[in-house]
């Protein structure tokens, strides 16, 4: 078994729309998919949900507000999985509910350093 | 109480006590004196309780003649005095006589750091969970071998390696530091709800013994939490789910001594004194923002102890399966988490959810999709059923399990 990160990325547009009902749902949604992984002993790390805004450091000092002018998908969190190998890992991301308000999970192999 | 059963019982209680107080006072190297001596003292109890009838305070006498046997051993052991006079802080300029202090105060503080002694990490847990059976709680050799299934020779060996090694590494016996409670703390509680699930769901037939090992490890953990330094919010979440489990221990067997199902119990048998203290502690436990394994386990037997069905319930259940599930993996989880789920979120989400679980070698597994797939696929439920028969290995679950398959092919 191998580790996998799990980026989720996700439609910063879509999130203010939800009622306080849709966002329990949702919250509910992502703690059952995360039960489920660890059900299947399949999860290393929960890992965490990234707040919103943040700052970019680039060349010469320059700091901008945010990566979120830039791009539509933001970065919102990330989890740590263990399967055999990327196409496992990616048939788990699957379930992610993420994908159903327009996000997206980026599956990246963990090379141990 | 009877003289007959007196001094088991004084044993039980008091043999304990003595034996923490001296080995506090002389040293780990000397665990076996103490031991000696506190035997002794009960020998001698038995042979001259027999003879000239019981003294008006059992307790006391016990406590008395436990100090003159160390008085006499030091007496007649000088050597012996001399290396431990120097250990012994407040005895040090009085080589002889010196006090042996059994009060309740002094008894509680020795336990309690006989506690994070036994939980010393050089041991292994099998080793830390028999040295506290055999010094925190006076069980006997035979009565750890019975607990563990094992045999005798086995447990001895192991407490005398785990005695040996405690020696080896100096641990010395005085009130933990903040910093080493902080450090050993998970593995005293870890000891204590081994110690406790040891009792309430081991395959040994003695329920009188599997109740001593139960209030055993409750004793104990309330000792911690009674202790200011040791009152952690792990500790209260733990003894609340020990008062939450107890709490269904008269109603978990039925009269032929048989394991009753949780769906199938008797809720007025539930002894709702301990489901009160439970929810005490378990309020206690949330002083703080660390959540442990036994804070959510103790929410789950919470919820438990409400006997209605309710959509509320079970999501609340499986949510805290989930969140037991991301601390921690064990496969009774993971099923009991899916039973949750069929609860909460219907059971074709929960077959999906079991088909992906890979415990295909547990009984327990192909009962719960047995149970999954009634009044969904009554064909495949009893397929699963009659795989959960043959992987099953005590005739009480064989029993249960038959049971079913004949309902269901009805």
């Amino acid at each position: 078994m191998k580790d996998f990160l799990f980026v989720f990325r996700m439609d910063q547009s879509q999130m203010p729309k939800m009622s306080p009902d849709e966002m329990q749902a949702n919250t509910k949604r992502w703690m059952d998919w995360i039960g489920s992984i660890a059900a299947q002993n399949k999860l290393t790390e929960r890992g965490n949900s990234l707040a919103s805004g943040g700052k970019v450091v680039k060349p010469n000092n320059v700091i901008t507000d945010g990566p979120y002018t830039e791009i539509k998908e933001t970065l919102g969190g990330y989890s740590i999985v263990k399967a055999e190998n990327l196409d496992e890992a990616a048939e788990l991301a699957k379930g992610c509910p993420g994908l159903l308000t327009g996000g997206s999970v980026e599956v990246r192999e963990i090379n141990v350093m | 109480m009877q003289q007959p059963e007196l001094i088991p019982h004084l044993f039980r209680t008091e043999y304990r006590k003595i034996v923490a107080v001296l080995c506090k006072l002389f040293g780990i190297q000397h665990i076996e004196v103490a031991e000696d001596i506190a035997s002794d003292t009960f020998l001698a109890a038995s042979e001259l309780w027999g003879l000239k009838g019981l003294p008006p305070n059992p307790v006391a006498w016990l406590y008395t003649v436990a100090k003159n046997k160390s008085k006499d051993y030091f007496k007649h052991h000088s050597i012996f005095l001399q290396k431990v006079a120097k250990e012994i802080s407040y005895a040090s300029d009085t080589s002889a006589e010196f006090d042996i202090d059994l009060s309740t105060k002094n008894i509680n503080d020795s336990q309690l750091a006989m506690m994070f002694v036994v939980c010393h990490p050089c041991n292994p847990v099998e080793a830390q969970i028999g040295l506290s059976l055999s010094l925190l709680c006076g069980f006997g050799t035979d009565e750890i071998a019975g607990a563990f299934l094992s045999n005798r020779e086995t447990i001895y060996k192991r407490l005398q390696r785990g005695k040996q090694k405690l020696r080896e590494e100096k641990v010395e016996i005085m009130q933990p530091s903040p910093a080493e409670i902080d450090e050993r703390l998970p593995a005293v509680l870890m000891t204590l709800y081994l110690l406790f699930n040891e009792g309430y769901y081991s395959a040994g037939n003695d329920e009188v013994l599997r109740k001593d090992l139960c209030l055993e490890a409750m004793r104990l953990t309330y000792l911690l939490v009674e202790n200011a330094q040791t009152d952690k919010p792990a500790a209260n979440a733990l003894l609340a789910l020990m008062c939450f489990q107890s709490s269904r221990f008269d109603a978990r067997i039925d009269a032929q001594g048989e394991l009753v199902l949780y769906e199938d119990q008797d809720a007025t048998l539930w002894d709702n004194e301990l489901i009160e203290q439970g929810k005490y502690f378990l309020n206690k436990a949330y002083t703080g923002n660390a959540v442990s394994k036994y804070h959510l386990e103790a929410g789950i037997a919470c919820l438990h102890t409400i006997q209605e069905d309710s959509p509320e319930k079970w999501e609340d259940i499986l949510q805290l399966y989930n969140q037991l599930l991301m601390i921690e993996y064990s496969p009774i989880a993971a099923l009991n988490r899916t039973y949750a789920l069929a609860r909460a979120n219907g059971k074709k989400e929960a077959i999906a959810e079991a088909e992906k679980i890979n415990l295909a070698g547990n009984h327990l597994y192909h009962s719960l999709l047995g149970w999954l797939y009634t009044d969904v696929d009554d064909q495949q439920a009893i397929h699963h059923l009659q795989t959960a028969l043959q992987l099953a290995k005590t005739p009480n679950d064989k029993k249960l399990i038959a049971e079913k398959i004949r309902k269901l092919k009805g």
